[in-house]
């Protein structure tokens, strides 16, 4: 038998130096504020390109345009974060808007052959209840039946839509405000109240902003939706629920859309079962805007909210500085665009620097022998 | 016993001392390795001892960093899989690389389809073809059917199929029975004995000596990537190879270690656990352990033993199909992995990447993971018992990283197998359930793995590891266990027992072979 011999194996015994902080310069900030960066620059643009942008009453206006879909952003963000995609949002809209119409104009009880008129309070926890089942439904499906996200949310999206019409019969409730002798007023306050000089639509954002934001960053459920999102098989394995866990996101994203139906309705006083068509494409696309990874694992309140504004003021100041709907239509596609390319930059940016430091943390590669040491 | 030199006429190729650098590691020294023509050739050697390497060089996936290549005697290069299929050498790796929603002669034109022009699919043509290559493999595979509803042992024939279907010299085979069963394995040897017969040189690797021992010719034995042995199978038994691949220093005992095993913790009684991945079969077929307080149990076997599908059992993954799991007395079975780990066992998965880690998150709160239940304060998690828990889960396990906010990504291997590790412990488990704990890590990373395992027996828990490298086994636990083929085949005490007995065992218990080789002391 031929015999070489053996190299003695030089054993990587040298540790590796501590990894030092990095200083963070002006371009890496621009790079990792861009939606914020967006939105000053957006502000700015238009504030020189129009009289009035920059109006207070006029950046509240735009604040109360941007109420809603910062408010279905929220919903989808949880969902996105979980690795998911929530299509149904936009018919939710509708659907929550006609079931708090049919409620408010009377609800027939064929059986009893009477008509109820229940309280607006009521209207609006029935609502958002619709708005959860639909979310429910969503979960079920991904769940239970592992159905795509995006194939179980787009046929709720059908099924949603198609039972907004069938409420309504294809027609619009108009007349929300409710009848005093009913007892059933109140509902307008959701569109039109002013508490403090400011809507009440932005309130409402405000305040599911703050719970959410809390919930993703304070909670346990919050760190289940990342890890979720992040690597399903390895939060099973660290005991996440994470069926449950998405159940409750596609849940959440549904209120939040019942809740954004009921401030159109409210606002219109009126409820069409169209409204909300192509709604979910704006809530995605500020999710994404905000930094979000539709890989899931990623993403922000503060991100969801910049990128709801983003999208808003470009739309209101497009209006206002006088570019036409088409053009405006091509402006806002390439900003979503440009916004994730950016994104994908960034991650490369992060890879390329993970790399360096994992380099540099393990220079000492494992030498070929398998030569553990027991300590006792 | 000298490798046979009279007969270099029929050499199909030649590595002519090769080396291959790896950032600072030679994985290969200086290798000088031939293939006959009609021979098959047994690589044998320990994990990282550099076989996969000399096969990816000689099938073109990766290049020497210095050393020569000949083809028929004439200097070669093979710049990628491709270009080495081209001058017929193939590969078949050991994972199945089909798509099994194609039919079998689909899967085997895949990239190379045998056009009518104007990028039309000749379908009759192809069908023809595959149906001539299972003839010559004397194996009745229906072109037409697709791979998903083939057995497992049929799709390693269409593997073997396409690397065929190119005018093949040389097949290197990469543990092609991993997945099969015995008779399954049957099968594949009378192939390879067809293409030896027809002139093909084979290159099979395995972690079974006793399939080596049967079906090989000649064997050649790589040692930290070194050829340390060559010969002819006829000349050589199973306790030669063992002796070659461990090197000379065998029989060697290690220190006995004082320990006072307390009662049992973790008991497994009669356990069957069906398989995963292949619908029908058993990865764990009867399985019974226990493990006590203050105990290292190592579980050692090879792949597909059936070690991970057991340990995965116990963490609540798999469910089991028959027996019972008992902690502290309680059964485990049914119960959701959420409260295993609150009753005390929580896993160390084998692929970190896949079942340990969320990249997205940071190394903090991938540690906390587990564990979010003790942190609760009302609905809110109490950030700052949170960030202490944290700190001192990493400096218990020892991360070396820039902090708790640093990115999982840009830690080394070591370090992200230690924040899986410290993850568990901080879940205050009673057992420690570890699969292949060192997979992929550096020597000093291994070693801190192994003292953790210690400190957490000293300090009265349990626990279990998996291994498929039998120094670890013997270093690190206090009893040994043996799998292979879904059984348990054999227990050993570290103190007495040495690496030829414990390889011995855990390749014995192959069923319908038979071992030409002797039978080791």
């Amino acid at each position: 038998m031929t015999t070489t011999a053996k190299d003695p194996v030089e054993t990587g015994q040298g540790r590796s130096p501590q990894i030092p902080k990095r200083k963070r310069g002006v371009g890496e900030f621009l790079i990792d504020q861009r939606a914020f960066v967006a939105l000053i620059v957006l502000v700015i643009i238009f504030g020189l390109l129009s009289d009035n942008f920059l109006d207070p009453s006029n950046l509240v206006t735009m604040t109360r345009h941007v109420a809603y879909n910062a408010i279905l952003a929220l919903g989808m963000l949880l969902v996105i974060t979980t690795a998911g995609i929530d299509l149904s949002v936009g018919s939710t809209v509708g659907l929550s808007g006609v079931v708090a119409g049919t409620m408010l104009q009377g609800w027939g009880i064929s059986l009893f052959d009477v008509t109820a008129y229940p309280a607006v309070w009521v209207v609006v926890i029935v609502s958002l209840a619709v708005g959860a089942a639909v979310g429910a439904l969503n979960g079920l499906l991904v769940t239970r039946f592992n159905v795509a996200p995006f194939i179980a949310t787009l046929g709720m999206m059908y099924v949603a839509r198609g039972a907004a019409l069938l409420i309504s019969d294809g027609a619009t409730f108009p007349r929300l405000q409710g009848d005093p002798e009913l007892g059933n007023t109140g509902f307008s306050f959701l569109g039109t109240g002013r508490p403090l000089g400011i809507p009440t639509a932005i309130w409402i954002m405000g305040v599911f902003a703050i719970v959410i934001g809390l919930l993703m960053t304070r909670t346990r459920f919050g760190r289940w939706v990342y890890a979720t999102g992040g690597n399903d098989r390895a939060a099973d394995l660290a005991g996440v629920p994470v069926n449950k866990v998405r159940m409750r996101a596609y849940m959440i994203s549904g209120l939040c859309a019942a809740m954004a139906g009921l401030i159109i309705a409210s606002e219109l006083t009126s409820a069409a079962p169209q409204t909300g068509q192509t709604f979910e494409l704006n809530a995605i696309a500020a999710v994404v805007i905000g930094g979000a990874s539709l890989a899931g694992g990623r993403g922000t309140v503060k991100g969801a909210l910049i990128g709801a504004f983003v999208i808003g003021f470009l739309s209101d100041g497009l209006v206002m500085v006088g570019v036409s709907s088409f053009w405006q239509m091509v402006i806002k596609g390439l900003v979503i665009v440009l916004a994730v390319m950016l994104d994908r930059g960034q991650e490369k940016l992060k890879e390329a620097r993970a790399a360096a430091a994992a380099a540099q943390s393990n220079q000492q590669e494992p030498a070929p022998s398998s030569s553990g040491t027991r300590s006792t | 016993m000298s490798a046979a030199p009279e007969v270099s006429s029929d050499v199909v190729v030649r590595a002519l001392g090769v080396t291959k650098i790896y950032g600072g590691t030679h994985a290969l020294r200086g290798v000088d390795f031939e293939v006959r023509a009609g021979r098959v050739v047994a690589l044998l050697g320990e994990n990282g001892a550099g076989k996969s390497t000399l096969m990816k060089i000689l099938a073109g996936v990766e290049q020497p960093t210095a050393g020569q290549l000949e083809l028929y005697g004439r200097p070669a290069s093979f710049d990628s899989p491709a270009d080495a299929l081209s001058q017929g050498v193939a590969i078949i790796h050991q994972e199945l690389n089909l798509c099994p929603n194609l039919s079998v002669a689909d899967n085997i034109f895949l990239g190379r389809e045998r056009g009518r022009g104007g990028g039309f699919v000749d379908y009759s043509e192809q069908s023809e073809l595959a149906h001539r290559l299972f003839e010559r493999l004397e194996e009745p595979i229906d072109p037409g059917r697709l791979v998903e509803d083939l057995r497992l042992g049929q799709q390693q024939l269409v593997e073997i199929a396409r690397a065929l279907s190119e005018q093949t010299r040389v097949l290197i085979m990469d543990e092609p029975t991993s997945a099969l069963s015995g008779s399954e394995v049957e099968v594949l040897f009378r192939v390879i004995r067809e293409l030896t017969a027809q002139g093909v040189a084979i290159i099979y690797i395995s972690h079974h000596l006793d399939e080596c021992l049967e079906i090989a010719d000649d064997a050649v034995v790589l040692r930290d990537g070194s050829v340390v042995a060559a010969a002819s199978m006829a000349d050589v038994d199973l306790s030669w190879i063992v002796q070659q691949m461990v090197g000379r220093d065998e029989g060697e005992l290690y220190a006995p270690l004082a320990f006072d095993p307390g009662v049992p913790l973790l008991e497994i009684r009669d356990v069957v656990v069906a398989d995963p991945e292949n619908a029908g079969r058993l990865a764990v077929r009867d399985v019974s352990l226990t493990v006590h307080e203050n105990e290292v149990v190592g579980l050692y076997g090879l792949m597909g033993a059936g070690r991970t599908e057991l340990l995965e059992a116990v963490a609540g993954r798999n469910a089991v199909a028959a027996g019972d799991i008992r902690l502290d007395g309680a059964s485990l079975v049914g119960k959701r992995i959420s409260e295993r780990i609150r009753a005390g066992v929580a896993l160390v998965p084998e692929d970190r990447h896949r079942d340990g880690l969320v990249p997205a998150l940071s190394v903090g709160r991938n540690l906390s993971l587990a564990a979010l239940s003790r942190f609760l304060k009302g609905v809110f998690l109490d950030r700052r018992t949170e960030a202490t828990a944290v700190q001192s889960a990493m400096s218990d396990v020892r991360v070396k990283a820039a902090g708790a906010h640093a990115e999982i990504g840009s830690l080394s291997g070591g370090n992200q197998q230690k924040v899986v590790v410290g993850k568990v412990l901080l879940t205050s488990p009673r057992v420690v359930v570890l699969d292949e704990p060192t997979r992929g890590i550096d020597v000093g990373a291994k070693a801190d793995i192994f003292a953790l395992m210690a400190d957490q027996a000293k300090d009265g828990r349990g626990v279990l590891f998996a291994t498929s490298e039998v120094e670890e086994v013997l270093h690190a636990a206090d009893r040994i266990i043996v799998m292979s083929r879904g059984l348990v085949v054999g227990e050993f005490d570290p103190r007495t027992t040495t690496r030829e007995e414990l390889m011995a065992a855990s390749g014995e218990a192959l069923e319908g072979l038979t071992t030409n080789g002797g039978d080791p002391a």
